[in-house]
């Protein structure tokens, strides 16, 4: 064994997995799992714990891994984070805990992310599940979403003693893990459902169908219902458009609405639900999101283009999706953006016009601003656009709230180390303060609004 | 899960169900709906709130079997519960606002209804009857096997006009003829509200902005989340887009894009013909038919 180089991933071929919605990484065995785990040097100042958001004892359980401890390892993780099973999968970790590895600077980084899921999905295959707190303290908190800011302060909160309802507007509980990120990445029944459900082993209440701002509002929760504190993690869902010329035609869809027909309607599985599957697709955009949208589209049987104006170095997507996307054969149009979609007499999307694009000066976010190539314009024949352009919070929780100040984004005030808004006893964290972000941050959030919320709750009572 | 404790066959494919969800009676009001899905499989579908009790924890909900999805709800009875039941969503309208009141009582209001659209009129007239305001009603369906609730609005109407478009009970026409019958003798309006198909909102609004009468329509575009997460039931209104199910579903139907909508609203119409035929055939059908899109 080369210690400099991690232990190989099983993943699905490209080409089977191009045409079906199983997860494309197939996991360590445990054998596997273990020899990874003996390239960790243990390190007494581990930096790798530095990059993580909700702070695992990353050294630690990857030690238990080591020895074949897996029970251990699960509970060393369940410590400080309620979805090891997803962020294991979902979180960017080349640029959190894996970028800060020792082992990283002559050779690869220790596969903690991988490790991670191992052990969270060998503890959920094994029946092990956290421990609820031993004692409970009566006292009524509520959370707004069911996302993984929402789970992440509702299972702290449960581990303090804490009785946690969380209210989701949707049907299923898991925000973006279950409308969003699609099967082939993150499957719903073995990790997101299973995951929901360690969290109601701590006690935690999830009422579903709840639209908060609609059926009831924060102040009544808190004035009739006798909720002491709420939480505040209803995410950024709300889609931006382009504003172009033929955005409204038939075969054009936001983002969010074509992976929420699949993902958490399951179009794929012939359920009612129906989707438009598309010959070829175009997809605008070069988030996440956008490599979600495009390769289930590709699952579905389409031809698909990845549209974005920058080039491939900005892509904000995850290097391993971009990958992903490429292995399985989606054709990647950078340097260019649409300037009008063209729909035929009957109301549907025929094509889509293009104009290509350079690189100039850097804007405020330090990326090369791109420019238009005058007269570059070409048109793609298509029968599908997804608009993959980003989100931003939905104004109905903060709309029918007294005294919760918003910024001009929409987005919620809170404050970082502990989630504080400016009105008492609300907290808020995730998406609704930060605007789209990812799924570890919210977590990290929601983390830091539990503590700010048992310290609110602590000093109350005194 | 939200259990249905009454199921009624209100006219020739209508049905009425009431339904116990406590949270949405206790908070909804005139103008709103509610997001149904009837098991693990279903869709989520949109239907307006036709009634409410609070004291019951009930709320009302009218349907016509139309596709695959409302074919398969109207075998569920009463004791059979429905898996989601979420509301109320979008706003309240505008003349059922306590803060609008006073305003709305120097109104001379006439609603008009179109077939199953009849159920989500029913509401917002009883609630101008409570708070004592006057209103004319036009209701209309295609033929009198179609009408339902005729008893319950003249209860609560101050006049109420019906029509058939074959001319099998009341008024032989339209709705849009009714009003111009009216109009021509002499009554007046200030405000209108058109709920129905989009085809008939679109000819009411039509003839409407030639008598000069603001109107109010009810959109119905197709819908996925209700939430305004996704963006399915995008409108043009007033050049803008809208989502329907956060900004409305009211809005001022003379600034609404009619012919955008329609187009919108056939967007997955081959796909519900084929769900049809499979519910309707089952194995038996294997394309070919010319309405399933043929994929033998």
């Amino acid at each position: 064994m080369d210690v400099m180089k991690r232990v190989p991933i099983k993943e699905q071929e490209p080409q089977v997995r191009a045409a079906n919605f199983e997860e494309v990484c197939l996991g360590y065995s445990k054998e596997e799992a273990m020899e990874e785990a003996s390239r960790c040097l243990n390190c007494k100042n581990a930096q790798c714990v530095k990059g993580c958001p909700v702070g695992i004892d990353i050294p630690g359980f990857i030690q238990q891994v080591k020895e074949g401890n897996i029970e251990k390892s699960y509970q060393v993780i369940a410590e400080s984070s309620a979805l090891p099973a997803v962020c294991g999968r979902v979180c960017p970790q080349e640029s959190q805990c894996e970028g800060k590895c020792i082992r990283g600077i002559k050779g690869d980084p220790v596969a903690i992310g991988k490790l991670e899921r191992f052990t969270a999905d060998w503890a959920g295959e094994n029946g092990v599940k956290p421990a609820p707190a031993s004692q409970k303290n009566g006292r009524k908190v509520a959370v707004i979403g069911s996302g993984p800011a929402g789970l992440t302060c509702a299972g702290d909160l449960a581990r303090l003693g804490y009785d946690v309802t969380i209210f989701e507007a949707l049907h299923e509980a898991g925000g973006v893990l279950v409308y969003g990120i699609p099967e082939f990445r993150l499957p719903k029944e073995r990790v997101v459902a299973q995951e929901v459900d360690n969290v109601k082993a701590l006690g935690v209440k999830i009422e579903t169908n709840v639209v908060i701002g609609k059926a009831v509002t924060i102040d009544e929760l808190m004035e009739v219902e006798g909720f002491e504190a709420v939480f505040i993690g209803s995410g950024a869902g709300l889609p931006k458009f382009m504003g172009i010329p033929g955005e409204q035609a038939n075969g054009v869809f936001s983002a969010n609405e074509f992976l929420t027909r699949n993902n958490l309607m399951k179009s794929f599985k012939d359920y009612d639900t129906p989707i438009s599957e598309g010959k070829k697709v175009v997809v605008v955009g070069g988030g996440n999101v956008a490599m979600d949208a495009a390769r289930t589209a590709l699952r579905l049987g389409a031809e698909v283009h990845i549209v974005y104006r920058r080039s491939e170095a900005e892509l904000p997507a995850r290097v391993e999706e971009v990958h992903h996307a490429k292995e399985e054969g989606i054709i990647f149009d950078l340097l260019q953006n649409p300037q009008e979609i063209l729909v035929d007499e009957n109301g549907w999307v025929k094509g889509i016009r293009i104009i290509k694009m350079e690189l100039g000066e850097p804007d405020e976010s330090g990326r090369r601003r791109p420019v238009e190539v005058p007269g570059s314009e070409y048109e793609i024949a298509c029968d599908t656009v997804i608009m993959s352009l980003g989100t931003s919070p939905n104004p109905l929780i903060s709309s029918t709230t007294s005294g919760l100040d918003t910024n001009r984004w929409q987005c919620i005030v809170a404050e970082e180390e502990n989630g504080r808004t400016s009105k008492p006893g609300v907290f808020a964290g995730g998406d609704a303060v930060t605007g789209a972000a990812t799924v570890i941050l919210a977590m990290g959030a929601g983390k830091a609004a539990a503590k700010g919320i048992h310290e609110y709750l602590m000093n109350k009572n005194a | 899960m939200f259990p249905i404790v009454k199921k009624e066959l209100l006219a020739d494919k209508i049905y009425l169900m009431v339904v116990k969800a406590p949270r949405v009676a206790k908070s909804c009001l005139p103008g709103q709906f509610v997001i149904v899905k009837m098991d693990e499989e279903g869709e989520r579908i949109p239907l307006t709130i036709c009634d409410y009790d609070r004291t019951d924890g009930t709320v009302t909900i009218v349907f016509q079997t139309v596709g695959y999805s409302t074919e398969r709800m109207k075998e569920l009875n009463e004791g059979d519960s429905f898996r989601d039941f979420v509301g109320p969503l979008g706003c309240v309208s505008d003349i059922c606002e306590e803060k609008n009141l006073e305003e709305t009582k120097k109104k001379h209001i006439v609603f008009i209804a179109g077939g199953v659209g009849t159920a989500p009129v029913y509401p917002q007239v009883k609630w101008l009857k409570e708070h004592g305001v006057d209103c004319d009603v036009i209701m209309g369906a295609r033929n009198k096997e179609l009408l339902f609730y005729v008893e319950e609005m003249r209860a609560v109407a101050t006049n109420l006009y019906v029509t058939t478009d074959d001319g099998t009970y009341g008024f032989h026409g339209m709705g849009t003829d009714q009003l111009q019958a009216l109009v021509d003798e002499g009554k007046k309006y200030d405000h209108c509200v058109a709920i129905g198909p989009m085809i008939m909102m679109k000819f009411v609004c039509i003839l409407t902005k030639k008598l000069e009468i603001p109107t109010i329509v009810s959109m119905n575009p197709i819908m996925v989340d209700g939430t305004g997460m996704c963006g399915a039931c995008r409108l043009i209104v007033g050049g803008e887009v809208k989502f329907a199910c956060v900004d409305g579903p009211e809005f001022d139907g003379h600034l609404v894009d009619f012919d955008l909508a329609m187009k919108r609203q056939q967007q997955y119409k081959t796909q519900e013909g084929r769900a049809m035929l499979k519910l309707e055939e089952g194995d038996t059908h294997h394309g070919g038919c010319g309405n399933c899109g043929g994929d033998k």
